[in-house]
């Protein structure tokens, strides 16, 4: 009696240990697929399409006065695509304002090319086969002129530093139906939603590997996606109302990564799953 | 003499306005968080169902925000999950568990509460996003612990049926800023919903338990 009960204590605990197993290989190798799914899709990335296509606008004569983007100064002065992308979000004085890149965009869209605020802010992001996003496009090409090129974001101008230092408070700004904050998914090292690892964006290694591959071409969505987009995406899930294009709100958050993300080589558009 | 005193006079107004201008440059944290709040909300509009009142926020979250990057001081700590606990509505007739088929659902779901969601269509727990549950679910994440053989291992009885329901109605309660949603106490689940994940995590039957 008393060999049997044990007998049947070995074998439960066999049994627990073969199902545990199974269940820890089946997770390994579902995150083991995923990353060669990654893998192969660095292959060929269908960013180089939306950066073609943003190249080719960037010359064109645009808007009601027919400017191209040639006298955008996006810092280093007009026209200057190379390297600018790494330098941004940055103060401009013509706009008495510190800007990201598609600010700057909308700005230039605005004060140089004639459009209307509501006309430049019309499509600023793409659905797929339905409607392309201009803007996508010429984000895609100004930050493809960064690669390889180190971050090297400045907190020189007190707006600069203002703008780091409200990024930084609205990181951990909790609200919404659930509590959420953007501390909540990226505060900690080592984290997962579902199998998607989250990076801890208070780690400058963090940071850092997160904002040098964003632009990138989303595959389960077929787009090219930007930063704003990324921020614009994040607040969705965290159930908050709309993050407003360009708003300072968006511009602070991305001055607060950017800086944390500097000394890294800028890696991007790359592409995600 | 003469010539002294203004010396005195102007080295004066040079540390004063030294000092004037290192307060104006280095705002205080309380500063900067209410700045913070201001320009959030300026920077986001109402879109469907998440309206701009998703910004205001209940004590809890002021707290917790303002407490955020730093060690939450005890009394604070305690103040939190004192007012989140006394908020709890417990079910009426008494009953903790629901049905576990229905809770597995719900920790599947999720959908509900974003502006791109149908205000009509589900809404869920979407516990796998965080936590292990039922072994067959090999897709979840890790913010929360893995709450496998949950009941299992805490023992079937009432405090624990008490605790899971309570915890699930309001994370806040029982461990101050919590990651977790208080799914009970911001109408984010029904009471029937939060019974279901119970018997999720305290029915024997459960795969969660198995």
């Amino acid at each position: 009696m008393k060999s049997l009960t044990r007998l049947h204590v070995v074998c439960a605990l066999g049994a627990v240990a073969v199902v545990t197993a199974a269940a820890a290989w089946a997770q390994t190798s579902a995150v083991d697929e995923i990353a060669k799914y990654r893998a192969a899709l660095k292959d060929g990335n269908p960013a180089e399409l939306w950066e073609v296509r943003g190249q080719g606008m960037w010359a064109q004569p645009r808007g009601p006065k027919q400017v191209s983007f040639e006298k955008c100064d996006l810092g280093l002065g007009p026209g200057v695509v190379k390297g600018a992308y790494a330098q941004m979000p940055r103060y401009f004085a013509d706009a008495d304002r510190v800007l990201d890149l598609e600010s700057r965009l909308l700005w230039c869209m605005v004060a140089q090319q004639g459009y209307t605020d509501a006309d430049a802010r019309k499509s600023p992001f793409g659905a797929g086969n339905e409607r392309k996003s201009d803007m996508e496009a010429l984000v895609a090409y100004v930050t493809s002129e960064s690669r390889g090129i180190k971050m090297n974001v400045a907190l020189n101008h007190p707006k600069e530093q203002e703008a780091y230092r409200l990024g930084g408070k609205m990181f951990a700004f909790r609200g919404g139906t659930h509590d959420f904050s953007c501390l909540t998914c990226h505060g900690d090292d080592g984290k997962r939603i579902r199998l998607q690892d989250l990076p801890n964006l208070t780690t400058v290694a963090g940071a850092q590997l997160a904002y040098t591959t964003w632009p990138a071409y989303r595959v389960s969505q077929g787009e090219l996606r930007s930063f704003q987009w990324r921020l614009f995406d994040c607040f969705r899930q965290q159930r908050f109302p709309e993050l407003l294009y360009g708003s300072d709100a968006s511009i602070a958050l991305t001055m607060y990564l950017a800086r944390n993300a500097n000394g890294a080589a800028f890696d991007a558009p790359a592409i995600k799953r | 003499m003469h010539t002294k005193s203004w010396i005195v006079a102007w080295l004066a107004a040079g540390i004063a306005s030294a000092v004037l201008i290192g307060c104006a440059t280095t705002p205080t944290d309380v500063e900067v968080s209410r700045q913070a709040a201001a320009v959030l909300k300026d920077s986001f509009k109402a879109n469907g169902q998440a309206g701009m009142d998703r910004l205001d926020q209940d004590e809890t979250q002021r707290l917790c925000t303002q407490y955020a990057n730093k060690a939450l001081p005890k009394d604070v700590a305690e103040m939190i999950e004192k007012l989140n606990l006394a908020s709890i509505k417990w079910p009426a007739d008494g009953k903790w568990l629901g049905d576990w088929k229905n809770g597995e659902r719900v920790a599947q779901e999720g959908r509900g509460k974003q502006f791109s969601d149908d205000p009509k269509g589900p809404v869920g727990g979407n516990c796998y996003a965080c936590h292990q549950l039922s072994p067959q679910e090999v897709s979840f994440g890790t913010i929360g612990p893995s709450l496998l053989a949950f009941g299992k291992v805490r023992g079937y009885n009432d405090e624990m049926r008490k605790y899971a329901y309570g915890k699930i109605w309001n994370a806040d309660a029982y461990n101050a800023c919590s990651n977790m949603p208080r799914f009970g106490h911001s109408q984010i689940l029904t009471e029937q919903q939060v019974k279901d994940l119970v018997a999720l995590l305290m029915d024997p039957d459960s795969p969660v338990n198995k």
